[in-house]
């Protein structure tokens, strides 16, 4: 059974069809790329998945439950992981209680005010840090890291809710060009091992065709092509509306 | 029907209709004081707590240059030369001060617009001195009009008819002038503006001047309707406020719309005067300012950015992020539990240091205060502007419950708590749903309804005089007696905050001010947090508030004024927002400069306006940020 | 030969506390392409920001048409004649085209090609039929049209482009391409920083490679036959 299944999403704003009747899931364990030009309804389905925006039509569903309009706090709760295109951490916090604070949120623990939080799961917040190659950076200021560690320490806390979903907005936005290939390749490799279901959006090519397993093309508001990465390069609506005549090789 | 036989049958409409023109009248007032300061926000970003000063200053002008030319010219000429002479001075304080914090952070914008407010105050004070100014009532329009048989003075329908006319003024100026345009453009981003080649310090400048000559005209106008007076800059402010919020920051239609909403329902309110409900009877017209707090409430709860406004687009540039708060060390607690015990010894030293317990009370109230406001500031991320209405509440509510109720001492001290700490779930619901700035004029505004509530309910808080005779029992009726208990008190409220800034909460509300958006998508209940901790803000302020009515035997409502948020402000910024003990060092500081210096000047205002300016512009990190770059340094050879 | 359009010699620059440029020196010739590429962080933007005067910088040598330009506020440097577009674009959504090229407005200069409506409206076709509409209601492409039109009515001597590729599909880029080309066919001088090689290949002279905040030793690169010839 697919993790996500999103049904005939649809959504206006004063006129303008934003997303007109879009369907797809994602399976455990795979990684769906999500691309298409600008103002196609990337950000649109994107943010009504994680609860920023209310669908006019359609539904939303997470291991069969529908979750449609739930709040982004909920989305979380029910184990939808999150990235943002510029990542977000707690910068004034370390790398650690960064991720015991994830920890506690997720397990409802926020409003205990008997133990310091210091102590409070701090094995399991540094089992993430090592699953993320950020074990080593545990104690150091999140606002010092360099930006390819905030990314990877972003991943730690959106695992932090054990979540069946990832959601990545542009995850290698901002980043060189090996740091990005290493922070993909670290998350097929945590997909595969916790049995993830993964919805990326991406703008730079050699990420998607490099590491999505599937690939979904919207072009105003509309799904126009949903297959591996060799259909979706190979099909020739997507090079006009898309990829042009160079097939998006960089 | 004869409308006489009409109106004796409904009595009501003719007093609704009459009041309702009234309400026009005090909206076109609201609007231009909001008008402007909606202008200044939008393109500087900077809340501009001095605006109620121009309004007041252009009245002061007005009154002042009305009777030197008889007649119609006299009048309306000083009426523009006051908008005129505001202008100026508003360009010159743009140029002068604000220029400097345009890259400062948020709260500091806030202060020192506020330290000019306090000195524009006192040299208002030195020039044209305490008492009141009474205007000349504007020629030709002396006379009223009869409608539906009440008398409609004719100056508040030429009042009622200036908002919109302004209105469409401003709205022709945005939108079909050149300098129009370039004010919507460096709204949006400032600095593209100058990329395109356009001297947006000149534009900067210009757009101050204009919200300044809007506001002096418009406090021009008042002088026909009241005398000039110190206390309006901060009246008119607080209103403008609620207007502002209510309209949605940077809509000039917003502004007018919500002006007329707050004017017409305080209007309704007067009018409806006394009704019975079930046997019953309210006084509406006591509950004009309730009514006030009401509509924005409900507006905001609809819409978090107000009727007509928008989220604020970010800045484009950050305040530094915060160290990681550490643990104290060894060193650190033993420090602490040796000034706790010096205190603790204080009174027993003898005749020697006879005023030092004295003002060592005045400290650690001042001390728990400004504790109480930093947990919600620095940890919480939430600066308000109204912490004085938790003093407030708990000073009265112990008071009324010693006075009036005749409670023991420790009971009245709890009820006063309960008391603040009640009415910080009711106004924290609302305002943890804003944000920054904001959040900072809700809360502004909130501390001026809970003034003007206490100032005007004589039944329960005896009004302007206040609630006195508070003696506490024994073993508190001592000096020492009394002192004692207020250390145990700071002590035990400091080191809670302490101990909840390290709890998972604590983390909870660090994770909310560092990344709202990071928190909400890992599950933490962003806004449940911050009003939790709006309420522990709110209940410790309301202790430090039952200390200082025991301490001093009374309370009046210039004790929880206005200026008492700002002392705590300042306190807070005087000691470092990055350090939890910077609050207590600030507060050390500030109430020992008061207890000396202020004390020998009538323009302390403005004494306290320089310090809050000097910190602002000379030292930024407070005492304890100055005092860990020194340790940094030290440590560095 | 004349002297070069932009000419910066040991250029260290802020952002906040942070420093992000460390003694960069790199020169605009007339007329000619320049590309900066590098990993994002690298300091390209920085780069664009502070010849435009919007962070702290301080430099031996910034100069634009041989006059100094290191102390002066960003809109008099915008006024010797630099345009600027930012990688977010940064068109002002409330403002109707027509305004925003408006607002941009500024006389022509001698050594510069001047942009009249009917030169820009050739350039780009789409603006022309939609004057009156909000940049706000604008596609991403459009606004990426509007940007550089934008800037373009400034009738700029030096253009400052800003990874005008990041975030637009790769056939808008293909058309992007053919926008600027002819743009520096008129004799612009072009400073443009980029990911995408096969945009600075197809556009630029020379290449200058920066990583960490300076350039990369060795990481200036002529025009070489790698490009592809398809003019």
């Amino acid at each position: 059974m697919s993790v996500l299944a999103v049904e005939a999403l649809s959504k206006s704003y004063g006129g303008v069809q934003a997303l007109d009747g879009v369907s797809f899931s994602v399976s455990a364990g795979e990684l769906l790329a999500l691309i298409g030009p600008n103002g196609a309804g990337k950000s649109t389905c994107f943010n009504i998945v994680n609860g920023q925006i209310r669908a006019d039509s359609g539904r939303v569903r997470l291991n069969g439950r529908d979750v449609t309009g739930a709040s982004p706090r909920r989305m979380a709760l029910e184990g939808v992981g999150r990235s943002f295109q510029v990542a977000q951490v707690f910068g004034s916090m370390t790398v650690r209680e960064n991720v015991q604070t994830a920890l506690l949120a997720a397990r409802h623990r926020l409003l205990g005010f008997l133990r310091p939080a210091a102590t409070l799961l701090r094995a399991e917040a540094e089992a993430l840090l090592e699953q993320t190659r950020m074990a080593a950076r545990a104690d150091e200021p999140a606002a010092a890291l360099a930006y390819g560690d905030v990314k990877r320490l972003e991943l730690a806390m959106a695992l932090a809710t054990a979540p069946r979903l990832l959601l990545m907005d542009e995850p290698t936005a901002g980043m060189g060009v090996e740091e990005r290939l290493a922070l993909m390749a670290l998350v097929r490799d945590l997909a595969r091992t916790n049995g993830l279901a993964v919805l990326f959006t991406e703008h730079s090519m050699d990420v998607v065709f490099g590491h999505a397993d599937r690939v979904i093309v919207l072009a105003r508001g509309r799904l126009i092509a949903d297959g591996t990465p060799q259909q979706v390069r190979a099909d020739p609506k997507v090079a006009d509306i898309y990829l042009g005549r160079r097939g998006g090789a960089e | 029907m004869s409308f006489e036989a009409f109106a004796a049958d409904w009595p009501l409409v003719p007093a609704l209709a009459f009041q309702a023109i009234n309400g026009f009248a005090s909206a076109s007032t609201l609007f231009l004081v909001a008008a402007g300061l909606s202008i200044i926000f939008g393109v500087t970003r900077i809340v501009n707590m001095a605006h109620g000063s121009f309004y007041m200053l252009g009245l002061y002008v007005a009154v002042t240059l009305a009777p030197l030319v008889p007649g119609p010219l006299g009048y309306w000429g000083a009426v523009l030369a006051a908008a005129l002479v505001m202008g100026l001075l508003g360009a010159l304080v743009e140029i002068t001060v604000l220029r400097r914090i345009y890259r400062a952070p948020e709260l500091y914008q806030l202060l020192a617009t506020f330290a000019l407010l306090l000195v524009i105050n006192d040299a208002a004070l030195y020039f044209w001195g305490p008492e009141d100014i009474l205007g000349p009532r504007a020629p030709g329009l002396t006379g009223s009009v009869a409608l539906l048989g009440r008398r409609l003075p004719e100056y508040d329908i030429l009042l009622a008819l200036i908002g919109p006319i302004v209105l469409t003024v401003l709205h022709i100026v945005l939108t079909r002038t050149r300098f129009g345009r370039l004010i919507r453009a460096a709204t949006q981003d400032r600095e593209m503006v100058a990329v395109l080649g356009i001297n947006e310090a000149l534009l900067f400048t210009a757009v101050f001047a204009l919200g300044a000559a809007i506001a002096g005209f418009g406090g021009a106008l008042q002088m026909a309707r009241e005398p000039a007076n110190l206390l309006i800059d901060l009246g008119v402010l607080g209103d403008a406020f609620v207007v502002v919020v209510v309209g949605g920051m940077g809509s000039i239609r917003g502004a007018y719309l919500a002006a007329v909403l707050v004017a017409q329902v305080k209007a309704l309110c007067t009018a409806l005067g006394i009704i019975e409900i079930a046997g019953i009877s309210f006084n509406m017209s006591k509950l004009t300012l309730v009514a006030e707090f009401l509509v924005m409430a409900v507006v905001l709860i609809l819409r978090p950015h107000g009727l007509f406004g928008r989220p604020i687009p970010p800045a484009h540039h950050r305040g530094s992020v915060e160290a990681p708060l550490r643990p104290l060390t060894t060193t650190g607690k033993f420090s602490f539990i040796v000034i706790i015990l010096g205190l603790a010894a204080l009174p027993f030293l003898g005749a020697a240091f006879s005023y030092a317990p004295v003002l060592a009370l005045d400290v650690l109230i001042a001390a728990l205060f400004a504790a109480s406001l930093h947990f919600l500031m620095g940890p919480g991320g939430l600066a308000s502007f109204g912490h004085a209405a938790s003093f407030g509440l708990g000073a009265y509510g112990t008071a009324f419950a010693a006075t009036s109720l005749g409670l023991d001492t420790i009971t009245a001290f709890a009820f006063g708590i309960a008391v603040a700490a009640l009415g910080a779930a009711l106004l924290g619901s609302v305002a943890v749903r804003l944000e920054g700035v904001y959040f900072a004029m809700l809360t502004l505004a909130f501390a001026q309804i809970v003034w003007s509530v206490v100032y005007q309910w004589e039944d329960v808080t005896g009004g302007s005089n206040g609630l006195f005779g508070l003696w506490p029992d024994p073993p508190f009726d001592s000096r020492t007696g009394l002192y004692l208990a207020a250390l145990a008190v700071t002590v035990a409220g400091v080191m809670l905050l302490r101990y909840l800034a390290f709890s998972p909460f604590g983390y909870g509300l660090r994770a909310a001010r560092d990344s709202a958006m990071r928190a909400e998508a890992s599950g933490i209940p962003v806004a449940r947090l911050r009003w939790l901790a709006f309420i522990v803000a709110g209940t410790l302020g309301g202790a430090a508030g039952g200390l200082f009515a025991f301490a001093k035997g009374s309370i009046s409502p210039e004790a929880i004024s206005v200026g008492r948020s700002i002392d705590g402000l300042v306190m807070v910024l005087l000691g470092g927002v990055q350090s939890l003990a910077g609050p207590l060092l600030g507060a050390g500081t500030l109430t020992v400069l008061q207890d000396t210096v202020m004390r020998e000047t009538d323009y302390w205002r403005a004494l306290l306006g320089g310090l809050i300016l000097l910190v602002v512009f000379a030292f930024p990190g407070g005492i304890a940020g100055g005092l860990a770059l020194l340790a940094r340094r030290g440590a560095g050879r | 030969m004349s002297r070069p359009m932009l000419e910066i010699e040991g250029l260290d620059a802020w952002y906040g506390a942070a420093r992000i440029l460390f003694d960069l020196s790199l020169t605009v010739a007339r007329g000619e392409a320049v590309a900066l590429i590098g990993p994002n962080g690298a300091g390209k933007t920085t780069t664009m920001k502070a010849i435009m005067g919007l962070v702290r910088r301080h430099a031996r040598r910034l100069s634009i048409d041989g006059q100094d330009v290191a102390t002066l506020a960003t809109f008099r440097i915008a006024r010797l004649g630099v345009g600027y577009v930012p990688e977010d674009r940064r068109i002002f959504t409330d403002l109707t085209v027509a305004e925003n090229l408006a607002l941009a407005r500024r006389p022509a200069r001698a050594g510069a090609p001047a942009w009249d409506e009917a030169a820009l409206f050739a350039l780009f076709p789409n603006l022309a039929g939609m004057l009156d509409r909000p940049g706000g209601q604008m596609s991403g492409g459009e606004q990426q049209m509007l940007a550089l039109a934008r800037a373009l009515v400034g009738n700029p001597a030096l253009l400052l482009l800003d990874e005008p590729s990041e975030g637009v599909a790769p056939i808008i880029v293909e058309q992007m391409i053919e926008t600027i080309r002819s743009m520096k066919a008129r004799g612009l001088s072009i400073l443009i920083s980029e990911q995408n090689i096969d945009l600075c290949n197809a556009i630029c002279d020379r290449t200058y490679e920066i990583e960490h905040g300076a350039l990369r030793p060795g990481g200036l690169v002529e025009k070489n036959s790698s490009r592809p010839q398809n003019e």
